[in-house]
């Protein structure tokens, strides 16, 4: 027990290590200022491709989606990073992660937003329409923010798992949160760094996990 | 006749000829014409999927006809040079499931097609709202959402919403089937306002009572057929074709 505990809960490494780990913290929800609003919005535009009433729009995003969703993020990023400087594009890391993510997150987002599209009953569109309201205009204040109210704790759950999906940039050297834990762990000998990353990632994460539950009890 | 170069009053505000309109393989209107003078509010009656629906949808391409011509007010709706956004602005429509937007104020209701299709300012839609809030008896709900109000209250906002953009006609798709007994009086009695106002309506409707009290024309629809049409008095007392006749007979029981 008491060598469990010098392993895994060793405070002294963890004040040691905190400082390093908070530049970690910082590099992490920078990653998710812009990953996390890339994601919400090209989702979006996935999702009227997927709804779209043209099938030469509609079919060939409904196959991608399908394929991204089932394609391991990990092997995607690598894939962008080290694949890219092939055609000639030498892209940095953080880009690299834009990329790799925007496909990824998209996919997912996209999906959520579609099955929020087809919660709205149709008479909604058909009012809105009725009016004089273009399709677009249609979509902005009728039924886009209903099909965002029926599935926001699906979006906040989606969210979620991309927070934690940012741990992957760790495999292409983004200094970020896991990243730094790892890094110190291998310089103290002790895994306490990596016990003190993921009460980080708890303490990030347990409120926004709370509200989901709270919101899916309200709906 | 004194001036040749009078503009010609249209005799119809709604002149829809030979509308035909096909889901897949099955015809559901087969060349019907629904002619409507100004100030006037015409009934559509006939037995459940008669196309009723699809009639009154076609008059503001809520459903594309395949076939006929539609001109509301001089403007040829069906025509691929006109702006159906605009046209549609001249044209309500009243559901039977009311279709409010439940994210919406009741005063964001009526006014979201004031501000974002008419671009009124926010001050004067909300003004226009009020009015027609007053109009249809509801004048102290424009903060509620649908979700509080009663069935025959959303409806006369929904009544509120179309009639804000002071359109030329508006249609009504059942607007009372949805309501509680009770309740239909109250969206009938906004009805019987209108007419007062000479606005002009076409109704698909069940109420056969409030037919023969308000309409000016009734039209019977059967199997995508105009089987027979008239005034509320000739079609209920005097009917002609022995379809309109059972149809009515079924009705009274
Ligand atoms: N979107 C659609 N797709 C396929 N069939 C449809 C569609 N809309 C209507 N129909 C069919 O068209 C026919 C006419 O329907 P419509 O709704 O116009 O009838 P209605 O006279 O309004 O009937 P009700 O009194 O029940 O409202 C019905 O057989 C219906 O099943
Ligand atoms: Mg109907």
């Amino acid at each position: 027990m008491e060598q469990f505990t010098q392993e895994f809960f060793n405070l002294d490494v963890m004040a040691k290590v905190a400082p390093f780990l908070l530049q970690g913290l910082l590099q992490t929800l920078l990653l998710c200022s812009f990953l996390i609003p890339i994601g919400l919005v090209s989702g979006i535009l996935v999702m009227l491709l997927t709804t779209s009433p043209y099938r030469l729009l509609r079919w060939p995003a409904i196959a991608a989606v399908d394929f991204f969703r089932a394609f391991p993020p990990l092997v995607l990023l690598v894939f962008v990073y080290a694949g890219l400087p092939f055609i000639g594009l030498r892209v940095p890391a953080l880009v690299a992660v834009a990329v790799a993510f925007l496909i990824n997150s998209a996919s997912y987002y996209g999906e959520i937003y579609r099955a929020g599209m087809v919660s709205v009953p149709k008479g909604q569109r058909e009012a809105a329409r009725s009016t004089g309201l273009s399709a677009t205009q249609t979509l902005l204040y009728v039924t886009l923010p209903q099909a965002i109210r029926n599935v926001l704790p699906d979006l906040l759950s989606n969210t979620v798992e991309l927070v934690k999906l940012t741990t992957l940039a760790s495999v292409i050297s983004v200094p970020e949160l896991l990243h730094s834990a790892n890094l110190a762990r291998s310089l103290t000998y002790n895994s306490s760094p990596l016990i003190l990353a993921a009460i980080i990632y708890l303490l990030l994460l347990l409120p926004v996990v709370r509200l989901i539950a709270r919101l899916e009890h309200r709906l | 006749m004194s001036s040749a170069a009078a503009a010609p009053v249209p005799r119809y505000l709604l002149e829809a000829r030979g509308v035909r309109k096909s889901f897949g393989t099955t015809e559901v209107l087969k060349g019907v014409d629904l002619l409507v003078e100004p100030g006037k509010l015409v009934f559509l009656i006939g037995p459940s999927g008669s196309g009723k629906s699809t009639l009154l949808r076609c008059c503001n391409r809520l459903e594309e006809p395949d076939g006929g011509s539609i001109i509301m007010d001089n403007v040829d709706l069906l025509s691929p040079r006109t702006d159906i956004n605009a046209a549609r602005r001249q044209i309500g429509m009243v559901f039977q499931s009311f279709n409010l937007y439940p994210h919406l104020t009741v005063q964001k209701n009526i006014t979201l097609a004031l501000r974002k299709v008419a671009g009124m300012s926010t001050a004067d839609a909300n003004a226009r709202a009020a009015e027609m809030l007053a109009l249809v008896g509801l004048p102290d709900k424009a903060a509620s959402y649908p979700a509080q109000l009663s069935g025959g209250q959303q409806q006369r906002i929904g009544i509120a919403r179309s009639l804000a953009l002071n359109p030329k006609i508006i249609l009504m798709d059942e607007p009372t089937s949805a309501l509680d007994p009770e309740l239909v009086g109250s969206v009938l009695a906004v009805v019987k306002d209108l007419r007062a106002r000479g606005i002009t309506m076409v109704i698909a409707s069940h109420e056969m009572n409030f037919a023969r009290e308000a309409a000016d024309k009734v039209v019977f629809l059967d199997g995508g057929l105009v089987i027979e049409q008239g005034s509320a008095e000739d079609v209920f007392l005097r009917p002609q074709e022995d379809r309109t006749k059972r149809f009515l007979a079924q009705i009274r029981h």
